[in-house]
């Protein structure tokens, strides 16, 4: 059952990645982005992390893409044309891309042995992961939000020195 | 248990919920109707039937047959997609949603609730947040102007408003250290109403945000712009006719009896008596079973005339208010609400 469900989700989302490239229409492609976003979710799932699952759809599915397609609507992007590509891109890209991910696998392989992921000895469960989160690693969890912060606060600066009109009164 | 029994069980509990959702549904557009009716001193319908009961089934009668236009300019497959996918994502909402206590039914199988996830109100959030493409994709696919806008207006409110919502319930989920839907509902049931989180659980300010930013999720009266008559015709659904259109419609009353339950397990104590142990458990065993499902549609009701009153009630916001109101008002009160909750919480340890 886990592996049919693996083979069904691992496939959606390798449909929706190769998908993503194909589509000439930015809207479409956003949205096979978020299939892959949603079949990750699932693959979390199985592997017992119910709270990642749950936190990929709600951040990246629910919110940083709609904000994708808020943007592709506004700009009303239009159809984007295909090219073939140059040729060196064809010449080196292709064999350059199979050499690195038969690189990384290789690593990957000799790393771990090529065992099978099992739910049990991992941190997976809600509590677990909060306790982890807010006692061992809390330092660079706290230096991560503070990044978080800084970003937010340069959005603000940049775009109160656009210098727009104000919307409304206060 | 089998599978083959899970599965069949299942199922019948799928189609069980399901229909009486859609009832619920279609009652309460009937009773909006009703309610609206009388706040405006005239009757509402009342031909069809008797008090005009029947009225819902003839409408979604008419809805069946009407002609089914697809416009030539609109961008078909996200068209198509996207009534399918509002209607989906409000109605998946009730499968995590307990309405009757944990009693176990026939072959080990829980009955009164589709699945006991323990992270049901994430789930439920995670739904909600996925239904935001509906109402998106049908303004942009229609290549409309008003739908267009509409949509924009739409996505923009509901993202704006997310933030507070979630943040307005981690109140809770501190107080019953889980997000099982099922356990936060056990920890505020213990004395009746007098423990209800919205009471003696001193969330009032998170129901209070949880309402506004319910309503806004809900693209409901006041924060209705999206659908705004005078400005957009008819908002994102404009293009939309017959079933189609129904089915935006439907999803719209759907989401509305999904916060009226969620606001019921987290501020209202879920399906349990307000009375608490004051009225003695009835003795006949199916009575017993059906009293939290009194209780839980009860309450539920109680919501929705609350939702049906202020929309007869208050006039539409403009956008830069909702704006306004949602980022610099609700937003810093839902965080000083977590924090009054954790140091409350840290104070009288846990």
């Amino acid at each position: 059952m886990h592996l049919i469900l693996f083979i069904l989700f691992a496939g959606f989302c390798l449909a929706g990645a190769i998908n993503l490239l194909l589509q000439s229409h930015p809207i479409n492609s956003a949205l096979s982005l978020i299939v892959v976003m949603v079949s990750l979710a699932v693959l979390y799932l199985l592997l017992g992390a119910e709270f990642l699952a749950a936190a990929q759809v709600i951040v990246y599915a629910g919110a940083i893409m709609v904000l994708f397609t808020f943007v592709v609507m506004l700009l009303n992007a239009g159809r984007e044309e295909h090219t073939m590509g140059s040729r060196v891109a064809r010449s080196v890209g292709f064999p350059a891309v199979v050499v690195i991910l038969g690189v990384i696998a290789t690593v990957i392989l000799h790393a771990q042995g090529l065992g099978a992921a099992r739910d049990t000895d991992a941190i997976t469960g809600t509590e677990e992961l909060s306790r982890v989160l807010f006692t061992d690693l809390l330092l660079p969890f706290e230096v991560t939000s503070v990044l978080v912060l800084i970003a937010i606060l340069g959005a603000v600066a940049l775009a109160s020195h656009g210098g727009g009109e104000r919307t409304g009164p206060k | 248990m089998t599978i083959l029994q899970f599965i069949l069980w299942s199922l019948l509990k799928v189609a069980v919920v399901t229909t009486v959702m859609l009832l619920g549904v279609a009652y309460t557009v009937l009773l909006e109707r009703k309610l609206v009716g009388r706040i405006q001193n005239r009757w509402g319908p009342s031909r069809v039937g008797p008090f005009g009961l029947l009225q819902p089934l003839v409408d979604g009668a008419k809805s069946f047959l009407k002609e089914d236009m697809i416009p030539t300019g609109v961008y078909k497959p996200l068209y198509l997609l996207a009534p399918i996918l509002a209607l989906g994502c409000a109605l998946i909402t009730i499968g995590v949603v307990p309405f009757g206590e944990p009693s176990v039914g026939p072959s080990g199988m829980p009955l009164f609730q589709i699945s006991d996830v323990n992270i049901g109100l994430l789930v439920i959030l995670g739904v909600t947040s996925i239904g935001v493409y509906g109402i998106a994709l049908a303004g942009w696919s229609s290549n409309n102007k008003y739908s267009l806008l509409g949509a924009l207006r739409s996505s923009a409110q509901l993202v704006s408003y997310e933030l507070a919502l979630g943040l307005s319930l981690v109140g809770v989920v501190l107080r019953a250290g889980s997000l099982n839907l099922r356990v936060i509902v056990e920890q505020q049931a213990t004395q009746g109403m007098l423990t209800w989180n919205i009471f003696g659980g001193m969330q009032f300010f998170a129901f209070f945000i949880y309402l506004m930013a319910a309503f806004a999720e809900s693209n409901r009266s006041p924060f209705d712009l999206p659908e705004a008559e005078s400005e957009l015709v008819a908002g994102y659904h404009t293009e939309y006719s017959s079933m189609k259109f129904a089915m935006f419609f439907m999803a719209e009353y759907a989401n509305m009896i999904n916060v009226g339950c969620v606001a019921t397990l987290l501020f209202l104590g879920g399906w349990t008596s307000p009375f608490g142990n004051l009225i003695p458990p009835p003795e006949n065993t199916l009575v017993h079973a059906l009293f939290p499902i009194f209780w839980f549609s009860a309450k539920v009701f109680c919501f929705l005339f609350l939702y049906i009153w202020v929309r007869g009630t208050l006039p539409r916001f403009r956008y830069d208010q909702l704006m306004n109101f949602g980022w610099r008002i609700l937003m810093p009160l839902a965080i000083l609400n977590i924090l009054g909750t954790s140091l409350w919480l840290a104070y009288h340890g846990s």
